[in-house]
């Protein structure tokens, strides 16, 4: 028998609160009536008063509305029919094709004993200098795109996306503009991977809450396809309208806001999605790379502010390339030192010497006379923004690592450029290096 | 007792008990399948009690029984802590993770110490003495240490030694010992003893001043902000900056007995490096696995919030006991501000009047609680243990101005803020040079150390006129100090956390480079040209960079040594000319 509640006591912004009793916490209903029918959750039990967030929001819904529980968390369907396929946020098709019918599992379940993680020691190699040479990505790492709006950080995000040789590619959108949808469709297409991908797409125009659901529906997805021992690459875009989602129902809710309006629990809310990301012991793994649109362009906005504390390092992605400062990949050192001797020295040289150039761009710009140490610094700056840090250059690492010693020796003196010496007898090109000598 | 749930509100669960409560007393929230989830009474109001709940508290119902207990949360002490990975409420990982799997299910808990597992004991009290509060009454083997099995901390008015068990081998549960206090009243003691997390354990003839450096091998703290056993610094800074790191660095070559890692709300994977390289390190002072000296609490940030409120605590406490036994202990905790938010949240549920940034108002006061179990005792056996406690702070924003980070500089004793500038131009570890403090004094006498601290502000103040005025506008004596500065920075205060030799530098040593680079520094170069001082101070700098890389005495070092030497004399040669 089902049973219906239709004591409605309160409808507030996406809340609606009825009458009802035996209910469990985070549990997930249906509200219907005229408008149609929506999910709901669960989000506040007090004595008989249950309240229940509404995916599709309250607009329209009336205190004569119906609600029947469903005496399980929200869940999703799971199986290898689902790649290839589109959804929406609250996990219904988005491409005219039927419903998924499998197995259902739960979402948003509990964090990973740490016993069970791995090191991760896999180098995921993308052909982009900046991120192979000086912060290499590395499978089963969180790791955010902060960009302004405007920045192509969508095709980046498909570009790392193609290159990354992953067996399942998840994409979860959150506002996302159906054009920017209709753009990693067409890369997905081109690059041959659609059949082995699953998007979650929330756009701009469907209601607020569904944008909350599409990270754990997309995690949940992935990490069981890791389980069954796949490398799996989740894309989430825009993580920001996550969080504005957040601060929208938090608000509603009455929470006291801790900075900006965003409620205290943000970092907690949005590490516990980052942190499902995994190199499973014994099984497969799952790399998220998300998207960070920064209001403002402000690091310290509370959004990117607290994805910076838990991701794994973060690009910053501004006038169409990678910055090397702020830009860190915190899992590289699990990987550079053991693709070639010369990985890290380059690394930490050529970033090195391209911070002192831009001191001295910077006094150049004021006036100041420049030594000759700022003119080589000056002509290394030139050298290393086009032919390195440009992001049309692909080329794989080695031939990267390569094109550094090439322009350090064309500007420097071994001494000058802060690597220990043996590194530098094996690595300093030698045509160069006896040209000077005569 | 038996109450029932009227109220679920994210992590938090009001329930009504039909009697007595004890505040801070855990209690469990009976889920309709069976799991029985862990909480805490953190507020009574009439009937209704407000309990903090450690678990994801999806499926509780209204109604719901509530079990009460008459315990605070508390730890379990004794031998077998050591080497071990616990979440916030000490629930063995490893042992978990063989029960339920991947995964951390809601409702399971497992004993702090190993059960079925037998130490050798040897009696060291004698029968009929009386018994203090945490008395030892023997010794069993834990890894490197004796590890003291002592009398209850809890113990009030007089006791004796009615009985004590001859050496052999038990297990944490039996009896070893009964003691018996004026009244005839009896207890059996056993290896094991719990202790509330939130109530401080220090039991000792009195509290020191802690003096003694503590070495943490990392140039920069050791010369320049110096720590001491039984003190307390902090280690504030913004994301990637390396408060992790550091911290890393620190548990592995920091000179102290034991380490205690409390992994509080950071990353799952910060703590799995650490567990999965620390069976592999020998500690260099014993020769034994590093793990042997450490425990690790580890409440990362996906799990559960309320624990990891509790985290920190637990730490403290495992942290305290073997301080008692005269040991050396260092507790790192990374974050504390992940600590203060838990905190934050806990407070908005109970819609208590909010502070700054939404902190709860008490938040000065338990992070000055915190800090204060630091500390150096001597105890009533005469020996002296301590407690220093190391906490990194996340400030949002990277603002240091903000309420946690405010907080802890009015208590901790050192302070080494990390600077995004730094960080950014990997001048690591990026503690600021100029920012920081402490109120220690280190290895280096501190006449010295001012001298060249003196230098580094110099040398900032020719950069930065040096931005206005240029390089053309400073005189060449200005313009030396500022290379003196850098070339004191970048080879000394600067190093490299993954070089093998580099990573760690010991007192000794430290010592020896800090008087060469003062040497270098103090040296009245006479160059002709900044063309010259810069190509003089890059050698010198190479130099040294590359002394840092040799292992100590190996022949690349002396050699190198050698050359230092050389230019030395090249360059007080040609001052000498030159007069
Ligand atoms: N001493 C060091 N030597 C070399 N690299 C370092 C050092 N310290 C930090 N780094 C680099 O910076 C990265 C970030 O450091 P770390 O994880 O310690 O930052 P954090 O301050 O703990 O950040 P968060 O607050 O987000 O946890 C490291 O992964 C490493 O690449
Ligand atoms: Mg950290």
């Amino acid at each position: 028998m089902r049973k219906y509640y239709d004591h409605i006591t309160r409808i507030a912004g996406n809340v609606v609160t009825v009458t009802a009793s035996g209910i469990g916490y985070d549990e997930l209903a249906i509200l219907s009536g005229e408008k149609g029918s929506s999910l709901a959750q669960v989000i506040h039990l007090e004595s008989d008063q249950v309240s229940l967030q509404v995916f599709s929001g309250t607009e329209g819904v009336s205190t004569g509305d119906r609600v029947r529980f469903l005496a399980r968390p929200m869940q999703v369907p799971f199986s290898d029919q689902l790649l290839g396929r589109v959804f929406d946020g609250s996990g219904r098709p988005r491409d005219d094709r039927p419903q998924v019918e499998a197995e259902m599992i739960n979402i948003g379940g509990p964090a990973v004993n740490p016993i069970r993680r791995r090191m991760p020691d896999q180098m995921v190699h993308t052909g982009i200098p900046m991120i192979d040479i000086f912060n290499s990505l590395v499978e089963s790492q969180k790791l955010p795109i902060f960009s302004v709006a405007g920045e192509p950080y969508n095709e980046l995000l498909a570009r790392v996306g193609l290159q990354a040789k992953a067996d399942v590619i998840i994409l979860g959108g959150m506002g996302l503009r159906h054009d920017d949808y209709l753009k990693f469709r067409t890369a997905f297409e081109e690059g041959g991977v659609l059949g082995r991908s699953i998007m979650f797409v929330h756009t701009a125009a469907d209601p607020v809450v569904e944008a909350l659901i599409v990270p754990d529906l997309c995690l949940a997805v992935g990490e069981q396809f890791a389980l069954q021992g796949k490398k799996v690459l989740v894309l989430l875009t825009d993580m920001t309208a996550f969080a504005d989602a957040l601060k929208e129902i938090a608000i509603i809710m009455e929470q006291i806001p801790s900075n900006r309006g965003y409620p205290g629990d943000l970092y907690t809310q949005m590490a516990r999605r980052y942190e499902k990301a995994v190199d499973f012991d014994g099984a497969g793994s799952m790399t998220t790379l998300a998207c960070v649109t920064m209001p403002g362009d402000d690091v310290t906005h509370p959004v990117p502010d607290n994805t910076g504390y838990i991701t794994e390092g973060q690009f910053y992605l501004r006038n169409g390339r990678i910055e090397p400062f702020g830009s860190l990949s915190r899992l590289k050192q699990q990987v550079n030192g053991k693709t070639r001797d010369d990985h890290r020295a380059i690394m930490d040289s050529c970033i090195q010497l391209y911070a002192q150039c831009r001191e001295s761009r910077e006094k150049r710009d004021m006036g100041f006379e420049m030594s000759e140490w700022d003119d080589r610094l000056l002509k290394y700056g030139e050298r290393f923004e086009k032919q390195i840090m440009d992001l049309s250059v692909n080329i794989p690492l080695f031939e990267a690592l390569d094109r550094c010693w090439e322009i350090l020796a064309d500007c420097f003196e071994p001494a000058e450029i802060g690597i220990r010496r043996s590194i530098i007898e094996a690595h300093w090109p030698k045509e160069l290096a006896t040209e000077d000598a005569a | 007792m038996t109450g029932r749930i009227v109220a679920v509100y994210g992590n938090m669960v009001i329930a009504e008990a039909p009697g007595q409560v004890v505040k801070n007393s855990v209690g469990y929230c009976c889920r309709s399948d069976g799991a029985r989830l862990l909480c805490e009474v953190i507020r009574i109001r009439g009937r209704l009690t407000d309990l903090q709940v450690f678990e994801e508290t999806r499926g509780l119902k209204v109604g719901d029984p509530v079990e009460f207990q008459k315990a605070l949360l508390s730890v379990t002490l004794g031998p077998g802590l050591l080497g071990q990975i616990f979440d916030g409420l000490q629930n063995p990982l490893p042992q978990l993770a063989e029960k339920v799997g991947f995964f951390l299910e809601p409702g399971q808990y497992l004993p702090g110490l190993p059960l079925d597992r037998k130490w050798q004991f040897t009696p060291t009290a004698e029968v009929g003495q009386s018994v203090r509060p945490g008395q030892q009454l023997g010794t069993v083997p834990e890894g490197i240490f004796a590890h003291q099995i002592m009398a209850p901390f809890g113990l009030r008015e007089s006791w004796r030694l009615e009985s004590l068990s001859p050496a052999g081998e038990y297990t944490v549960d039996q009896e070893i010992a009964t003691i018996i206090n004026d009244s005839g009243e009896k207890r059996s003691v056993t290896m094991q003893q719990d202790w509330p997390v939130k109530v401080p354990l220090s039991v000792a003839r009195r509290r020191l001043m802690p003096t003694d450096p503590l070495v943490t091998q990392v140039r920069i703290i050791d010369t320049m902000f110096p720590i001491v056993r039984g003190g307390t610094y902090c280690i504030p800074g913004p994301f990637g900056a390396g408060k992790t790191v550091l911290q890393q660095l620190t548990s592995r070559y920091a000179e102290v007995d034991v380490v205690i890692i409390a992994a509080c709300g950071e990353r799952a994977g910060e703590v799995v490096e650490t567990i999965r390289e620390f069976p592999t390190l020998t500690d260099p002072r014993t020769g034994k696995p590093l793990m042997e000296r450490t425990i690790i609490i580890c409440n990362t940030s996906a799990m559960p919030v309320a624990a990891r409120e509790a985290s920190v605590y637990t730490a403290a406490t495992l942290g305290e006991y073997y301080r008692q036994m005269g040991l050396n202990v260092l507790l790192l905790a990374d974050s504390t501000s992940r600590w203060a938010q838990a905190m934050r949240e806990i407070s908005g549920r109970l819609e208590e009047i909010p502070g700054d940034e939404a902190f709860p108002a008490y938040l000065e006061s338990r992070i000055a609680g915190f800090y204060e179990r630091a500390g150096q005792l001597e105890l009533h056996s005469g020996e002296i243990g301590s407690l220093t406690i190391g906490g990194t702070v996340s400030p949002a924003g990277g603002n240091f101005e903000e309420p946690v980070t405010q907080g802890t500089l009015k208590v901790v004793g050192a302070f080494h803020g990390l600077s995004r500038a730094r960080s950014d131009a990997r001048r690591y570890p990026a503690i600021d040079p100029l920012e920081s403090w402490t109120k220690y004094k280190g290895i280096i006498e501190p006449e010295k150390v001012a001298r060249l601290r003196q230098l580094l502000r110099r040398g900032n103040e020719v950069q930065q006129m040096m931005t206005v005025v240029g390089e053309e506008g400073t005189s060449i004596e200005d313009f030396t100090t500022a290379l003196k500065a850098d070339f004191f920075d970048s080879v000394y205060l600067q190093q490299n956390a993954f070089d093998k030799v580099d990573a760690a530098t010991p007192a000794d040593r430290q010592k020896f480079v800090f008087d060469r680079v003062l040497g270098v520094c103090e040296t009245p170069f006479e160059f002709a040209t900044k063309d010259n001082a810069r190509r003089a101070m890059v050698e010198v700098s190479d130099l040294f960079r590359n002394w840092n890389f040799a292992a100590q005495d190996s022949d690349e070092y002396k050699r190198i040594l050698g050359d230092i030497e050389g230019f030395m004399e090249k360059h007080s040669a040609a001052e000498a000319a030159n007069v």
